[in-house]
Formats: structure tokens, sequence, C-alpha cells
């Protein structure tokens, strides 16, 4: 007995360490190509429709877009709806750590042996990581469900860009376009600035030595031009020359080394405030308390983000002089860029391809539909006769002092070129900027972090070298 | 002697009928994934975006890899290091407080009370601990403000920035949450030391750290022992406390980085390959120190 007992202790010893690093395992292997392939011609050719509508999305923008906008849904109440005699299921996870994406790819890799009703139909996607699923057959080629590329002519070439597959298909489609633009705070122009005109201040911030000079004016007169670390990463980083992956190769672009040295200065001067994306600080250098002259934006990000915290007092209303309210402007700034936005797909396999093609055209293509989007939710859409309606009206914010930003988000938008996407972006960009903020602290030197980001990124990414 | 023979009821059966629930779920929740562990980490298996690569079958070649690149030791050492600076003042405090709680002359009052206090910590889940954490010692936070305010710190000092203020924030979490545990495992342990002991001492005028050095401590060797090394493998895989402090990227510059840190990196692209050469490295390190808790522990009864 006595030795039996010592087997039972030697068999605890694994329970006790493997708690944790236990790992489960699949053995089944991903769809071939092959098989991809022949759902979706199957699907593509069969002319009934399925009566489930599977949506996949991380929250519920799109749903109440849908809600609102999408002519025949029938909201049930209770997180279904109905278009027609077709039911609408909406699975909802949100995208921290990564939760969205690894539930859509679970179930996108059992689609193929998924029963009819279970399939998704349609999910969306985000910029940063959009190839990764437009680069595979599990996205239909909006143009095999009849969406032309007429209907889409209003889209922002940009857009469209995010979305085309290494064969020129577009896989996707999107609502919203989000250029950004650099909001800055009127009162701190004035003062430091002599104006606060847009046009003004942006003759005295469109390139970056200027807007290095201005920095240090600021600087000077007790202000920090940006707010952290990251705020002008995206400046930088899509106006890039080439994408972050070539042949499996990471390549770290110029314009990213551009974007190192710049923060780097701005940190050792005093010119920002050492704070990081959506942290505290971050937040708070955007308050009535903050002392940060401005921000990069984009659409969605002045009037919604900023002027949730621009409010002194978050329960009164959204009016000039609650907090800084209607202290804020638009301009260029430097060089264009976006930030953002949401993309529709349709899903390979999907027995409801008339129903996707439908949605996509009304909430994406439709001239009338977009406008109104725009006039009811603020949210810049993607249609530029739309946009440039809105712009050439006696529009006006008065979160931005009177100002007319849609004017600028139409100039800027076109100007955007987004053609060097990658499927890595979304990984390698935060394991970037988490990488040189060791630098910016001061704990590593800049070789240090660089060898720091290509440890982290092969980790992330095993098929790429560097 | 037949009646005899008839009348020895065996009960060995019932013995192992009463263990079957117990091997059931070992072997499908730890033997299992166990074999299963090794039996990965000898395969190429990753997915790269939607597209699985693999499984292929590579040897040792994954274990080659992590100890080529050897991050495996700077992990390890960070591991080991945030364990010691939590583990030192955890053992000094639940050393004394556990003297102090058994101490027969003391006879503190509200000793439950007390006990109960110090083990509070280890009920708030870890993840919730160190969000508070995060909120408390962030760059603008309330304990930069209070160390302002109070002219300690001229500005306010930036913990998450600092190699040593990270690794110290997980040390600190650590001891916070576990002193009551170890407390009430060394008093479990004191208390099963022969009062008589401790009160011929006196007579003989012993005084208290005379008796604590010399009668307490070479006693409660064996609990020490099992303390120290439990604590280790629990150190070992040290994880949810400074994966959300720094969520998740064991910054500054890889320092606050553990094993399973690195572990539950190689699984964002569903790594089991790496992930599993990992756990295999980590098992043998646990097993051994497990085995010397083992032979320690029954060397004894032999």
């Amino acid at each position: 007995m006595k030795k039996f007992g010592k087997v039972l202790a030697l068999m605890l010893v694994p329970v006790m360490v493997f708690t944790l690093s236990a790992c489960g395992y699949k053995d089944d292997k991903a769809a071939a190509g092959g098989d991809v392939a022949a759902i979706l011609t199957e699907a593509v050719t069969s002319t009934e429709e399925g009566k489930a509508f599977n949506i996949y999305c991380w929250n519920d923008e799109f749903q109440s877009r849908v809600k609102s906008y999408y002519p025949g849904y029938a909201d049930n109440g209770d997180g279904t709806g109905k278009i027609g005699d077709v039911a609408v299921n909406w699975i909802i996870t949100p995208s921290q750590d990564n939760a969205y994406q690894n539930k859509l790819d679970e179930a996108l890799l059992a689609q193929k042996d998924a029963a009819a009703d279970d399939k998704i139909d349609l999910f969306l996607i985000e910029a940063d990581y959009a190839l990764k699923y437009v680069n595979t057959d599990y996205t239909i080629n909006v143009a095999d469900i009849g969406l032309t590329a007429d209907d889409m002519k209003d889209q922002y070439q940009y857009t469209k860009d995010i979305v085309t597959d290494s064969n020129g298909n577009i896989k996707g489609t999107a609502w919203q376009a989000t250029p950004g633009l650099f909001a800055y705070r009127r009162s701190i122009a004035k003062a430091v600035l002599g104006t606060d005109a847009p046009n003004e201040v942006q003759a005295q911030l469109s390139n970056w030595d200027d807007f290095n000079a201005a920095a240090a004016e600021m600087k000077a007169q007790g202000y920090t031009m940006l707010s952290g670390y990251d705020d002008s990463y995206r400046i930088f980083s899509n106006n890039v020359s080439g994408p972050w992956v070539q042949d499996t190769k990471i390549i770290v672009d110029e314009n990213l080394m551009k974007w190192i040295d710049q923060t780097k200065e701005f940190t050792d001067k005093g010119y920002n405030n050492k704070t990081s994306l959506w942290s505290d600080g971050w937040a708070a250098d955007q308050g009535p308390d903050g002392k940060t002259f401005g921000f990069f934006y984009s659409t969605w990000g002045i009037n919604f983000t900023l002027t949730g915290y621009a409010l002194a007092d978050s329960e009164a209303a959204a009016e000039a002089g609650n907090g800084i309210y209607g202290d804020w402007a638009v301009c260029e700034g430097p060089s264009p860029f976006y930030w953002g936005g949401t993309w529709i797909c349709g899903a390979a396999g999907t027995d409801n391809t008339s129903l996707v093609k439908d949605i996509m055209y009304k909430l994406t293509c439709d001239s009338a539909t977009m406008k109104k989007i725009t006039e009811v939710e603020q949210d810049y859409t993607n249609n530029r006769t739309a946009m440039e309606e809105i712009a050439n009206s006696g529009f006006q914010s008065a979160f931005l002092g009177g100002q007319n930003h849609i004017k600028l988000f139409a100039e800027a938008a076109p100007k955007i070129d987004m053609s060097n996407v990658s499927p890595y972006d979304q990984g390698l960009n935060e394991e970037f900027q988490g990488a040189f903020k060791d630098y910016f602290d001061g704990n590593v030197t800049k070789d240090e972090a660089l060898q720091n980001f290509y440890k982290n990124a092969v980790v992330k990414y095993p098929e790429l070298t560097y | 002697m037949l009646k005899k023979k008839a009348s020895c009821v065996s009960y060995t059966k019932w013995g192992y009928l009463f263990l079957i629930p117990f091997f059931l779920i070992y072997i499908v929740f730890s033997l299992v994934p166990l074999v299963s562990t090794f039996y990965n980490s000898l395969f190429e298996n990753y997915m790269s975006g939607l597209t699985q690569v693999g499984p292929e079958f590579v040897g040792l070649e994954n274990l080659r890899k992590i100890f080529a690149d050897g991050d495996m030791l700077k992990y390890t050492k960070n591991t080991l290091i945030m364990w010691l600076l939590g583990f030192i003042p955890q053992i000094i405090m639940s050393l004394l407080l556990a003297a102090w709680f058994t101490d027969l002359r003391l006879r503190i009052k509200g000793a439950g009370f007390f006990k109960t206090i110090i083990y509070m910590p280890n009920l708030i889940m870890a993840s919730a601990f160190a969000m508070l954490f995060f909120a408390l010692f962030s760059d603008i936070g309330p304990v930069n403000d209070i160390l302002v305010e109070l002219g300690i710190l001229s500005q306010p000092f930036r913990f998450m920035s600092s190699v040593n203020g990270t690794r110290g924030l997980v040390a600190l979490m650590n001891f916070l949450m576990w002193f009551g545990n170890t407390t009430i495992l060394l008093m479990a342990g004191m208390m099963g030391i022969d009062t008589a002991l401790f009160e011929a001492a006196q007579v003989d005028g012993a005084k208290s750290f005379q008796i604590f050095r010399l009668i307490t401590m070479p006693l409660l060797k064996p609990i020490l022992l099992y303390v120290v090394i439990t604590s280790l493998i629990g150190g070992m895989q040290m994880f949810d406390v400074p994966q959300i402090l720094t969520n998740g990227d064991g910054t500054p510059n890889n320092s606050t980085m553990t094993l399973i840190m690195y572990l539950n990196k190689h699984l964002y692209s569903k790594n089991y390959g790496m992930a599993g050469a990992l756990s295999v490295i980590l098992f043998m390190f646990t097993a051994v120190l497990s085995l010397l808790v083992y032979f320690n522990l029954t060397k004894k009864e032999n």
C-alpha cells in the first residue's frame, strides 16, 4: 500500500503543474483552399435563401444602423430581429484580448461542416486586420453577389483598397469613412500661435518641421503639443512606402523611424506628457484641465471621444460653457491619415447571398441612406457625393466653435492612400508601439527596442522573419 | 480454520472503488492533456491568419528553438526575481504573525478576527486586484497624487515605466495576497508542536527569541520547506497579476514577462508546438521541485 501511495503522489505532481500550462489541441485540419472554394460556388449557385441570418460583430453599432436604416428590419427586442421571414441573429463578442477574432475564426473554420442555419452569413472586420480575412476564401467577392463597381463608385478609394485581395477582388464594403484631422484647443492656439482660425493654424502646422517648431513654442508657454507617445503614430504609419511584411520578412519603414525620432525628441524636450493611447492620463489631457494643444483624431474621435472628455459636468447639457466644449477646432495637420472604421464582409458558404448583397447595397452604397446617417448620427459616411453635399452646406459644429469640419473631412478623405496594408498590421502596430515605449521612457536603447519588437513580433506571428 | 477464513472480510475492494472517481477525473483532465502536451511539443503547428501551418513532426526542434533564442532564461529570471521579492517579506511576516498568534503567553485578543482579515486579500480575484493597483499606481493615480501632495516626491513617479516599480508592484500584490495563507499554514505547523517543550524552555529561562530560534524553527522545518516549495511552484506559474497589470506585455522592456505569460503569447497564433515545448520545460522544472518536497516529507516515515 505504501508503494501505491507513492505512485499516487507522483501522479499528483502533474495535476499541480498543469492547471495552467495544459492546452487543448485540435486535430481537425483547417479546410483546404479547394473545399472553401467549393462551398463558395455551391452557395452562389443556389437560389433558395436560408431562413436564418447570422451576423458576427463586436459591438452594437452596426446593429443600431441596421435597425434604423435597413428597410424591413423588425427588431424582436431580445437581441434578434427579422427581415421578412428570415430570422436575424446577432453574435456579438467584444474585441478585447482578441476575443472577437478568436470566436470568428473558430466559426469560419467550422463553416464547412456547420448546418445551413448555423453558418455565418455576414461579419464585420476592422482595417488593421482586414487582409487576414480578405486574402482567404472565407470572404465573398462582392462582385460575385452582384455588387458592381458602379454601385460603389461613390465610396472613397482607400476604403476599397483596404479590402482588396491579392487578386484585385473587393471582398468587403464600409458604410463609414474615417479620415483623420488634427483637433486643437482654440484658447491655446490664440495664446501661443496668435490665432485660432483653422486655416491660419493649419498654415503653421502643415509639415512636420513647422509642427515641431510649434511644439517648442507650446513648451515655452507651459503647454504640451501632444499628449503621449502614440498620438502621431498613425500619421506616420499611414504614409509608409511599403507594407509591414514583404515576403514573410518584417520591414520597418523609414517613416516609422521618423515617428520614433520625433517622439523621442518630443519626450526628451517635454513636448508631450508621456501618456499612452487610451490611458487615464491621455484622457485627462483631453479634459477641461488639460494643458495639451491637440490630438490627432478621426471622424468618430471628434464627435464622440473628444466631446465626451471635454465636458466638465457630464450630466449637464453638452454646450458651450460646459468644460471646454466649443474650445476645439480642427485642421488637416502635416499629413492625411485615417483611423478606425468598420467593413462588412459576406461569409463564404452563406445561404442568403441576395440578402447579403442587399444589406451591403442599402447600407454602404445608397446615397440617400448614407446622407441620412450622417445627418442623424453625425457619422461620416462612405459616400463622396453625399458628404460633399453636406460639406458645401451651412453645416456648423457647436463643439468645434461653429466650424464645418465635414468640409475638411471631405477634403482629407480622398487623399488617404492605404495601398500598403498587410494582414499583420494590427499585431505589428501594437508590438511596435509597445516596444518603443521603453525607448521613449529611457529604459532601453533604440536598437534594444527594435530587437524587442522583432522578438515579440515573431512570437505573435511564427511565420515571419526579420 | 475454515471458519476463520470466512470471517475475514476484505475491505480492499472498497478502497479501490472509492478511488475510481479520482482516477477517472485525473485521467480525463490531467493525464490526457499532459500526454498530449508532450505530443504537441514535437510538432510545428500554428495558425497563420486563418490558415493552419502543420501539424508537421519536427522532433525536438521546438525545444531547441526555445533554448537557442535565450528568452526563456530571461523570463525565468524575471519570474524568480518577482517571486523572491514577494516571498521574502511574506515568509518573515508570516513567521512573525504565526509566532504571535500561537504564543500561549501573549494570548492575543480577537486572533480569529485578525486571521480572517489577513486572509481577505486572497479572496479577491487576482485580476481585480491587479486592475485596482493599475488604477491606484497610474501616472496620474491617487498614490502619486498623495506622494506629491505630501511633498515626498517633487513629481509623479511613473511606476509602470520603471522596471523596479512594476516588479515591485507585482511582488507587493503577491505578498499581500499570500501572506495570510502562509501564516495559517505556519500556524498549523506551530500548533502541532508539543506545548510542553515551550513550557520547559520558559522554566529554564529562555527568552522568546531563543524559544523561537531553538525550538519553533527546527520543529517547523518540514512545514517551512513545504511552504517554500509550494510557493516556488506557484511563483513559477505566476501569471494573472503581471498579465493584467501590464496588459499582457510584460512591460517595461519585457522585465515583468513571466514564463506563463510567454506561453500565453504563443497562443495568439495558436502555436501549440512552441507552447507545448515551453510547458514541457516548465513541467520538468516543477516536477523536480515537487519530488523534492515529496521525498523530504516522506523521509521521516521510513
